[in-house]
């Protein structure tokens, strides 16, 4: 048998006036690895009073969202081996209100990917009577943009959006605005890039790539930040 | 689209183009200066005047202080928009780097005038 222990962040505003970090360890077997999502439920066992969001336990829904070691991702896709150090240290996703232990408010977040208009935009007078086609190579300008989570581990490793949460979009944010304007079916291209066309909204991106560094699902937010830069600055200049 | 106030109308598409334009000229003005340093070991009063004193000099000078002033003035608010969330604070800070950077730029204006 070996020995695990983890450090967690332990918050509840109803009765802690401050957050704390609490110990537990955990005793496996040596050949077992397990996820942080395994570990953290068997933890709940021990302490019932645990608090933490899941779903899917399979890297689909995006509610496991944590800060494992110092760096985001999904507590159900991450192998405790994986994790570098004498122990594991599992905070919530930086920069987000803290709800309770590990569970963030999102609402911030989901205000700003409301602001891209996430949903397809045609205003064509004559709606085909089936469906919209696109060519295989159009299709293909979605590979890599589509397959968000939406699990907020970008955004909230991003300095821009912990500063500015009200104004940047964040990476998560704009990997879908890029998703829609590059979209052969959409109509509102330009009314989306006025839209972002602001000091805030895409060029807070300085291209540090902490969200191309934590997506679960392996995708680049920065790629597509740059590509909405060069949509504003080639109608620009 | 967010609107505040203290961009004075730029938009980020604007501010991108102007860091990025004036990094450029900043950078030319170092690696001039650099290089004619370095072609010119001995340097005495009468080598920088003869450098100053022609024209060319001057108006590159003059568009680096320039580039100065508008890539100080962006980048600063950048960082003071990051870092200070209190917006009279912020706004005072601003005021008075803006403040040093015409100072830089009459001051320099002046001495190339007087060359």
């Amino acid at each position: 048998m070996k020995k695990i222990v983890f450090s967690v962040y332990r918050y509840n505003p109803d009765v802690d006036a401050k957050p704390r970090m609490q110990e537990y360890t955990l005793e496996v077997e040596k050949s077992r690895d397990m996820m942080v999502l395994d570990a953290l439920i068997l933890l709940k066992e021990q302490d019932p009073t645990l608090s933490f969001r899941r779903s899917c336990r399979e890297g689909v829904c995006g509610s496991d969202g944590v800060n494992m070691n110092g760096t985001n991702g999904l507590a159900c896709i991450t192998p405790v081996s994986s994790l570098k150090g004498s122990k594991v240290v599992i905070r919530p996703l930086p920069g987000l209100p803290v709800i309770r232990d590990l569970i963030v408010d999102m609402a911030q977040f989901f205000e700003q990917y409301e602001k891209i208009k996430p949903f397809l935009i045609n205003d064509d007078k004559l709606p085909p009577a089936r469906e919209r086609l696109q060519s295989p190579e159009d299709r293909a300008k979605l590979d890599g943009l589509y397959e968000c989570i939406l699990c907020a581990c970008c955004s909230s490793s991003c300095p821009s959006f912990w500063w500015n949460p009200d104004k940047f979009i964040g990476p998560a944010g704009l990997l879908n605005a890029y998703r829609f304007l590059v979209d052969s079916r959409d109509t509102a291209t330009e009314q989306r890039l006025d839209d972002l066309d602001d000091a805030f909204s895409v060029f807070r991106c300085h291209g540090i790539m902490n969200c191309v560094e934590v997506c679960p699902k392996g995708l680049n937010p920065t790629k597509a930040i740059g590509q909405i830069k060069s949509m504003l600055l080639s109608r620009a200049v | 689209m967010v609107n505040v106030a203290s961009t004075f109308g730029r938009s980020g598409t604007h501010d991108f183009v102007l860091l990025r334009a004036t990094a450029l000229v900043m950078a030319a003005y170092a690696f001039f200066l650099v290089i004619w340093l370095a072609c010119n070991p001995s340097v005495d009063y009468n080598a920088w005047s003869g450098l100053y004193s022609n024209l060319a000099m001057k108006i590159f000078t003059l568009l680096t202080l320039t580039s100065v002033l508008v890539h100080g003035w962006i980048g600063i608010w950048q960082v003071l928009t990051d870092y200070i969330k209190c917006s009279r604070l912020r706004g005072l800070i601003q005021y008075v780097v803006v403040l040093a950077l015409g100072v830089y730029w009459f001051t320099g204006l002046f001495v190339l005038w007087g060359v």
